[in-house]
């Protein structure tokens, strides 16, 4: 069951070091092959590289966790990216806050509530500037999925 | 890379043709993402929530997605990159993205771009939106 109460629910702020390594593996991932990505060694961020996030936030300490959603009944609805400038780079050190924006229901198409939770996470430069935001919308189906919403 | 002259309302991208998409592909994106929920790789547990077998990852289709625009327009190009999910994708699908340029910004100079992953044989796995500025 989802927690209403955690909207506007905070995480600690960590560092997301940007490794050209990283980039490197997960353009490949992405069956991308632009050298800005594979062979540039400043190469920017591919534009839904910021999910790689979760390999950084403090263990227990999302505020996913806060939320108590079921994987078995856990959709991804959308998923957002905003660069204010061009995309970040390797080398780049990120500051990294996420809140939970809004939790919300609605029925679903074969019945049944869904909730909605939206979070945003936002990330910040050396120098404080807000480099880049991520907003996602997962989705917890109020009975075991079927294969026509989300992914 | 297209250029600014060359991109109009209704300028469209190439159509692009990946995959099919294996479960070694959803597994690589998942070690590269980090995102391990086992609904991806393990059909007994896919088939516990429903599925008849484990499917891809969201987010993996939405990067082949942001690599074909970025391919288009240019990495360091892309200043907004969105997506919604449609319909899920399973082992052995073939994805065809298609892009097409919806709004040109002359004082930005930027375009904003409608994109979309197409399951062949079946419906829209992705519709997509980006916000791309162009030199």
């Amino acid at each position: 069951m989802v927690d209403k109460s955690a909207i506007g629910a905070t995480d600690a702020p960590f560092t997301m070091p940007v490794e050209r390594g990283k980039i490197r593996e997960f353009a490949r991932a992405t069956m991308s092959s632009a050298p800005e990505y594979l062979d540039d060694p400043v190469a920017p961020i591919p534009p839904t590289f910021l999910t790689t996030v979760s390999f950084w936030s403090p263990p227990g300490q999302s505020v996913f966790s806060q939320v108590k959603m079921d994987l078995r009944r856990l959709l991804h609805g959308g998923q957002e990216y905003t660069f204010h400038g061009p995309p970040p780079a390797a080398g780049a050190e990120l500051s990294v806050q996420t809140r939970v924006d809004d939790i919300y229901e609605k029925e679903g198409k074969r019945g049944g509530a869904m909730t909605f939770v939206v979070t945003v996470t936002e990330f910040r430069d050396e120098s404080g500037n807000l480099v880049a935001e991520a907003r996602s919308t997962a989705i917890e189906t109020g009975k075991p999925a079927t294969s026509k919403e989300g992914a | 890379m297209a250029t600014w002259d060359e991109l109009h309302v209704g300028t469209e991208c190439a159509p692009r043709e990946y995959g099919p998409l294996t479960r070694t592909d959803f597994v690589r994106y998942q070690g590269a993402s980090g995102d391990f929920n086992p609904i991806h790789h393990d059909d007994e547990f896919a088939q516990s929530a429903g599925y008849p077998t484990a499917f891809s990852v969201g987010m993996l289709q939405a990067g082949i997605l942001a690599s074909y625009a970025t391919e288009w327009l240019g990495p360091r190009n892309v200043r907004k990159f969105g997506v919604q999910f449609r319909e899920q994708v399973w082992p052995g699908d073939r994805l065809v993205c298609t892009g097409t340029v919806v709004d040109r910004d002359e004082e930005a100079r930027t375009v904003d771009l409608a994109l979309v992953v197409t399951r062949v044989g079946g419906g829209a796995a992705i519709r997509g939106t980006a916000t791309f500025a162009v030199t």
